[in-house]
């Protein structure tokens, strides 16, 4: 049984496959997660894939400040998601509002609404970073410790 | 040994389970390792595809609501067992399964099994990607099976046997040409890779079929559809390969050369239609399949 655990602890260091989310972003971030894609960067090096069905994915990619109209659809899609999963936020704009903060269209800090494992931090971030960000989200999945696995199940109201 | 005891190892050794899932990876490997490098990606590492599946396997599998779950599990398991099966009775090199009259009607009617289990799982998963993705493999499944059985038919009359190792000690002539012909037309259909990949077209439909599916039954449908790509390849150079001999070796490289030939296809090549699609193959694959037939009838 403990070599079947850490065969699945490495293959879930060397398969993440992400699912991206725009909860309102300027698009700044996408495009460089686009670029995380292209040949430059080529995410598939080391495992990514990029998944058009929440269900196959492990990690939720959030771009933009969450705006109201898609507080519901990203609390949707992350309930989707099959356990262990993590989330990374991408940019400002996630962490704390950035520059929309206070706006009457936007709840706010991603963390009020899902339980976020890595922020990638910049305004966009660069593809390197986003590529490290991901990596160090497929490592707390490997090792166990995603707020998911660690049992935070956090829901705002 | 028994009759029993060979037909186990072949469904669970070689070339079945085990060994077919290994040459699997190894084939995916190839499909994702070329096509990045026809990119100017990198591309993934040789151990991709494994990881990937038991990745899957130790993930949650997340059951819609109004999904049975027999059907959720039951249709990968159908789909992984008629692969692997029909894996396990074409004579590759080191197969022990013995040969029976007819052995090619049921080898046929297992591998239309994974297409039709997609289809099902499709409607099942009460998705719309999901039903949209089912109904195009449907309808293709008209398109690619016509020059695909006419090919296999054209080899049974010529050889008048319903045996696979009879018609693979046929002589070469030019029935196999025009045959080899349709069954290459059919391939990429068969596969779904492009420009046939239009009933999982991932993004565009989401991921068609396999849109509900997670954890271990996706990993099933993944085993299953890597399994059947060597069953056709299998089959493909045990019917019309011959000529270099049946060593393993030769087995590997002709697959090989196979699964590069469709790669290259399908990363030059953009997605047609379906109705762009079946209108090829009852045009181009349907004149294939009957010089197949009329040159079996003739020659």
């Amino acid at each position: 049984m403990k070599i079947l655990d850490s065969i699945t602890a490495i293959s879930r260091r060397k398969s993440p496959w992400v699912y991206c989310l725009n909860a309102g972003s300027c698009n700044g971030c996408d495009i460089e997660v686009a670029a995380c894609l292209s040949p430059r960067y080529d995410v598939e090096q080391v495992g990514v894939l990029r998944e058009g069905s929440p269900k196959h994915a492990d990690i939720l990619i959030v771009t933009g400040p969450l705006t109201l109209r898609t507080r519901d659809a990203l609390l949707d899609i992350f309930a989707q998601i099959p356990r262990p999963r993590a989330v990374v936020a991408i940019g400002s704009c996630p962490a704390s509002g950035n520059v929309f903060a206070g706006s009457p269209a936007v709840v706010g800090a991603l963390a009020q609404v899902i339980p976020v494992d890595v922020y990638v931090p910049g305004c966009p971030p660069r593809p390197q970073t986003i590529l490290q960000g991901c990596l160090q989200a497929a490592m707390l999945l490997a090792e166990g410790k995603t707020h998911d696995q660690q049992g935070d199940a956090r829901r705002a109201g | 040994m028994s009759v029993l005891a060979d037909a186990v190892f072949a469904l669970l050794l070689w070339p079945g389970l085990v060994g077919g899932a290994a040459l699997a990876w190894l084939l995916l490997w190839i499909q994702r390792k070329l096509t990045a490098r026809l990119q100017g990606r990198k591309g993934p590492p040789f151990y991709q595809p494994f990881f990937d599946f038991v990745k899957l396997l130790g993930k949650e599998t997340v059951q819609a609501g109004g999904i049975d779950r027999s059907l959720l599990f039951g249709l990968p398991l159908a789909s992984l067992g008629a692969a692997t099966a029909a894996l396990a009775l074409i004579p590759v090199p080191g197969n022990p399964m013995p040969p029976f009259a007819g052995d090619l009607v049921l080898v046929l009617y297992l591998l239309e099994m994974p297409a039709l289990c997609e289809v099902l799982a499709g409607y099942s998963s009460r998705s719309l990607y999901g039903q949209v993705g089912a109904s195009r493999e449907a309808v293709l499944s008209l398109g690619y099976n016509l020059p695909f059985l006419a090919a296999v038919a054209a080899l049974a009359i010529q050889a008048k046997s319903l045996t696979l190792r009879s018609l693979a000690a046929a002589p070469m002539g030019p029935v196999h040409a025009a045959a080899a012909l349709a069954l290459l037309l059919s391939l990429p259909a068969r596969l779904k890779r492009n420009p046939f990949s239009i009933p999982n077209a991932e993004q565009e439909i989401v991921a068609g079929p396999f849109t509900e599916f997670s954890g271990v039954p996706l990993a099933l449908f993944e085993l299953a559809h890597g399994l059947e790509l060597v069953a056709y390849l299998g089959l493909f150079i045990t019917l019309f390969m011959q000529v270099g001999g049946a060593t393993p070796g030769f087995y590997l490289i002709a697959g090989v050369a196979l699964v590069a030939l469709l790669t290259i296809l399908a990363t030059a090549t953009a997605r047609l239609t379906v109705h762009q699609a079946f209108r090829f193959y009852w045009r181009w694959g349907a004149a294939a399949a009957a010089a197949a037939l009329v040159l079996a009838k003739i020659w």
